[in-house]
């Protein structure tokens, strides 16, 4: 048994990383296949992943962690200004630093549980919201967003003597470009290993111990463990993987806006993790891909393509249809949105992944649950 | 002091505001054991009554404009108008006080049917699948109304009597310039008749007291009798009437718009936990509380001193409270903490 | 039984010291003095609502006295943190079985041998729990000794009342702790389930264990208990063996003779 998961951990790595790597060419038949969708389901797979060892692991339900995004992004696109347009630097100091912010916000929030907990990180994320817009207008750059300019320092670029001639520098990876397949392929490399490392914390005692906080916390603190370490730590990882994907972003768009801070959108990345499966590996990483999925393809649709679409139907319910699904597609796609959430937390509380085992059940081979993997709840 | 009074008033409409919403929340908290994300939209809902019942009661027929004699031209004239003549353009006047007897009926409805459709089978669920839920639902009333409405705030102006200011500077005492707008007056006086209409209701009647025996400790909510899935609906109709009414009084102060809902809830929701979850008179103190030092620290002294202190000043004071005060200003001890 | 009750030598382990805790205008303990023996089990026994309960979270951290002292092995506990008391040797087994749900039974028994050897926190994300080889196998032979060996890979939550029971005291068992505190251990329990605890709790490991029980049931007081301990609306009338305790007038007074009634 134990061999069994020695030798599972390996090939789990091998195929993830296979499919991440061949996305390009799976994602075609679906029409999914072009760079810019590719990097968003990578990058908000990296942030649902993080997010995930915080919900899923511990139970404890953050309604601030975009600010953390958007702090990595805002972090990113300063070492872009400051010091190189390689991402490297870029990404670690993203990860860092919203690490930092995660730490301060994450001592502070953990004093509380439940629901007085979701409330202080919502209270921490928009005062984050709040203070870029107004304040911190010299960092962040307010309503328009930071961006690059052609007479920034960067420091380390110009000390090898790389001169930007005319329009903007483009980021880089020691000289390849981020755009395109090549930037897909940095993050789904990222994505690999930061799949790695939840894979690791997932099935390691520490992040046994911390189902087990999610299980029965006062349980746990007479059974003699300090819980809010765990928690706290907890809390820092996923603010970190929160960075890294804000980090990624403006590596790949060098733009930053508080917008990304938002609380909707920490709840959208509640809802990708809900979606694919709360505290299930792979789940919160299917569920970002569905929901980035869907929104490219409503947000694009509009009333003519829908036409097109049932053209095959009699022209009576051909109308009937279009007006129907209408104000689900393009600016209405928030409202497709919404009616997801409520169909899976009623029908789905497990997520897809639920919906896996449920199908397997019905065929009779479904396994039993690996004891570490914790419960889909 | 001209400053302060204004700033006080303000703060107090504010509030008022976010103590009726926090009313609702924390009703539907107390008794239900409900985390109602969606209930900012009610508050919404309430302003599109207004709305709506404005539209209703502007129908218009496309008449000759007689005061343009040049050539044939056309205007809009409401058939309230075209009928009743000055007393259908006093009716559309007072489309927003009126619209108070549509949105009773109506706002009643969507609370029933939000209870029986959707809440009732989330009150055995986890805090987290009940915000995850009512938020779901909070998107989709926001877009359905983006969808009828349009995405600009619509303005809905209050009748014209009371559309000027009130010199309330000669009231106190103080500079007779000082004035301060009628319609916002009213608002204060309407939520506090509310508010005290709710605490009556509970206080008086034996329905209110089994309510508040069952907040006091949830583990007699079963007191509230054998037909407790009727008594908890209308609890819950009554906390979504609360919040439409303060929606529909709000309409002319604030043109509305569809995310008005969310905008409001996020603040009504740090108002409930700063006010201690499950307290009614929490709620209320601490609606008003945040309204004031919001509005006090918008004031140019204060935001010279501490800048974008105005836009943070609810959420820092919420962080502090918090903390120091675990249980917000009136909690109790192991009340929703999971 | 031990051999601790005849043994005046033996030194104390956990001595309470004029402890005083009032919730209101209630005096839930008043002045209480206890003073227990290495290698006794003890029993504190008392009506409903007597102060066994605040008593017993007093020495856990789960409540600080009003004033007194609690001293465990020479060292004070009031104001410590329940993990830390925990790591002193200090462990609790509850009346409602706190356990995991939604963990396995394994798992269960798992997380509190991890606390001996991790300490109160341990970062260890890349250390795989398929190398827990040896805290596995403590684990499935503590499963073992109480009979649940054949179920641990089910959800803890999935199993009856009496086996949840048995893996409270497996839970605690596996700590080796010093003094283990028995909450009721077989409140709500069949008399043959009741049996079998008493049989756990007298025998092996578990018998040689320091131990202060909590207890309403006569029977099973009689049948573990060293030295019993009365306690009476907050005050401790009696403590002795059970003879002299049986043969209390005081004691026959406030609590014996009541509940022989009801018997």
């Amino acid at each position: 048994m134990m061999k069994n998961l020695i030798k599972s951990n390996t090939v789990i790595m091998l195929i993830f990383a296979a499919v991440v790597l061949t996305a390009p060419i799976w994602t075609a038949p679906i029409g999914a296949n072009y760079p810019d969708l590719l990097q968003k389901f990578a990058i908000f797979g990296i942030f649902a992943v993080g997010y995930n060892i915080l919900f899923g692991l511990t139970g404890y339900l953050s309604f601030g962690h975009a600010a953390f995004l958007g702090i990595g992004s805002y972090t990113a696109v300063w070492s872009f200004k400051l010091l190189t347009m390689n991402v490297v630097p870029a990404i670690i100091l993203a990860v860092i630093v919203a690490g930092i912010f995660a730490l301060l916000i994450g001592f502070l929030s953990l004093r509380r549980s439940g629901i007085y907990f979701s409330i202080l990180t919502l209270a921490f994320a928009q005062m984050a919201y709040s203070l870029a817009y107004s304040v911190l207008t010299p960092i962040t750059n307010g309503e328009t967003g930071l961006q690059l300019e052609q007479q920034d320092p960067r420091v380390i670029d110009s000390m090898f003597g790389v001169v930007v001639k005319d329009g903007l520098p483009s980021t880089n990876l020691f000289g390849t470009l981020m755009s395109g397949y090549s930037g897909f392929y940095v993050a789904a490399a990222i994505l690999i290993v930061a799949f790695y490392i939840s894979l690791k914390i997932f099935r390691s005692p520490f992040g046994m111990k911390l189902l087990a906080i999610k299980s029965n916390q006062t349980r746990m603190k007479y059974t003699g463990f300090n819980t809010r370490p765990y928690l706290l730590t907890a809390f820092v990882i996923s603010g970190m993987y929160a960075g890294l994907a804000g980090g990624l972003l403006a590596s790949i768009d060098p733009l930053a806006g508080a917008e990304r801070m938002q609380w909707t959108a920490s709840g959208e990345v509640v809802l990708m993790t809900i979606m694919g499966g709360v505290g299930t590996l792979i789940g919160p990483l299917l569920g970002a891909v569905i929901i980035k999925y869907l929104e490219n393809i409503f947000s694009a649709l509009n009333k003519s393509e829908l036409t097109e679409i049932f053209n095959y139907m009699p022209e009576w319910l051909q109308t009937i249809v279009v007006n129907v699904t209408n104000p689900f597609v393009g600016e209405g796609w928030h409202l497709t949105l919404g009616a997801l959430f409520m169909l899976i937390v009623i029908f789905l509380p497990g997520g897809v992944m639920e919906g896996v085992d449920k199908i397997k059940g019905l065929f009779g081979f479904g396994k039993k649950k690996s004891t570490i993997e914790g419960e889909a709840k | 002091m001209d400053a302060i009074l204004i700033q006080l008033l303000n703060g107090l409409d504010k509030g008022a505001a976010y103590a009726l919403i926090a009313l609702g929340l924390t009703l539907a908290f107390g008794t239900l054991g409900i985390v109602n994300f969606a209930h900012g939209a009610l508050f919404m809902l309430g302003a599109f009554c207004a709305v709506s019942f404005q539209k209703i009661l502007t129908i218009s027929k496309k008449v000759k404009d007689e005061s343009i004699t040049f050539f044939d031209a056309y205007k809009e004239k409401p058939y309230l108008e075209i009928w009743w003549g000055d007393t259908g353009t006093a009716i559309i006047d007072y489309a927003v006080p009126l619209s108070i007897l549509m949105a009773i009926p109506v706002m009643l409805l969507i609370g029933f049917i939000m209870e029986r459709g959707l809440i009732r089978h989330f009150y055995k669920r986890s805090h987290a699948e009940q915000i995850l839920v009512t938020f779901g639902l909070a998107i989709i009333i926001q877009e359905v109304i983006r969808h009828f409405f349009g995405a600009n705030p619509i303005p809905t102006p209050a009748p014209d009597v009371v559309s000027g200011s009130a010199a309330v500077g000669v009231f106190f005492g103080l500079n007779e310039n000082l004035v301060y707008p009628w319609w916002r007056l009213i608002y204060l006086a309407f939520s506090l008749a509310i508010i005290s209409a709710v605490f009556a209701f509970l206080k008086f009647t034996t329905f209110g007291m089994v309510v508040r025996a069952g907040m006091a400790d949830r583990e007699t909510v079963g007191l509230l009798g054998i037909n407790i899935q009727k008594r908890f609906t209308i609890v819950f109709a009554i906390a979504a009437l609360v919040a439409g009414l303060a929606g529909v009084m709000y309409a002319p102060i604030l043109p509305p718009d569809y995310h008005m809902g969310m905008d409001f809830l996020v603040l009504s929701f740090v108002v409930v936990v700063v006010g201690g979850m499950g307290s009614l008179p929490g709620a209320v103190a601490a609606g008003f509380l945040l309204g004031i030092l919001q509005s006090f620290a918008s004031m140019t002294e204060v935001s010279s001193l501490f800048p974008g202190i105005d836009q943070i000043i609810i959420y820092l004071v919420a962080v502090i409270i918090l903390l120091v005060r675990p249980r917000g200003l009136m909690g109790r001890e192991g009340v929703f903490e999971d | 039984m031990s051999e601790a009750m005849t043994n005046t030598a033996s030194k104390t382990m956990l001595e309470i010291k004029g402890v005083n805790k009032t919730f209101g205008g209630l005096h839930a303990l008043s002045d209480v003095n206890l003073q227990i023996v290495e290698g006794e089990t003890h029993a504190i026994i008392g009506p409903n609502g007597a102060g066994k309960s605040t008593l017993l979270n007093c020495c856990i951290g789960k409540l600080i006295p009003d004033n007194g002292s609690v001293t465990f092995n020479g060292r004070n506990m009031i104001g410590m943190a329940p993990h830390d008391i925990n790591h002193a040797g200090m462990v609790r087994v509850f009346q409602t079985p706190e356990i995991f749900p939604e963990l396995s039974l394994l798992d269960n028994v798992m997380i509190p041998a991890f606390a001996k050897r991790d300490g109160t926190f341990k970062f260890n994300p890349f250390k795989s729990m398929a190398n827990e080889k040896v805290i596995r196998e403590e684990a499935m032979s503590t499963l073992a000794e109480f009979a649940l060996d054949k179920f641990y890979d089910q959800h803890a939550g999935s199993i009856s009342r009496g086996d949840k029971r048995r893996l409270e005291l497996a839970m605690g068992l596996i700590q080796h702790p010093t003094l283990l505190l028995l909450d009721e251990p077989t409140a709500g329990m069949a008399r043959h389930d009741t049996n079998q605890t008493i049989e756990l709790l007298n025998s092996g490991k578990m018998g040689e264990m320091t131990k202060v029980i909590i207890e309403h049931d006569m029977h099973v007081v009689f049948s573990l208990a060293d030295r019993i301990s009365v306690l009476a609306r907050g005050h401790i009338i009696a403590t002795g063996t059970p003879e002299e305790i049986k043969n209390d007038p005081k004691v026959k007074e406030a609590y014996l003779g009541e509940e022989a009634v009801d018997e």
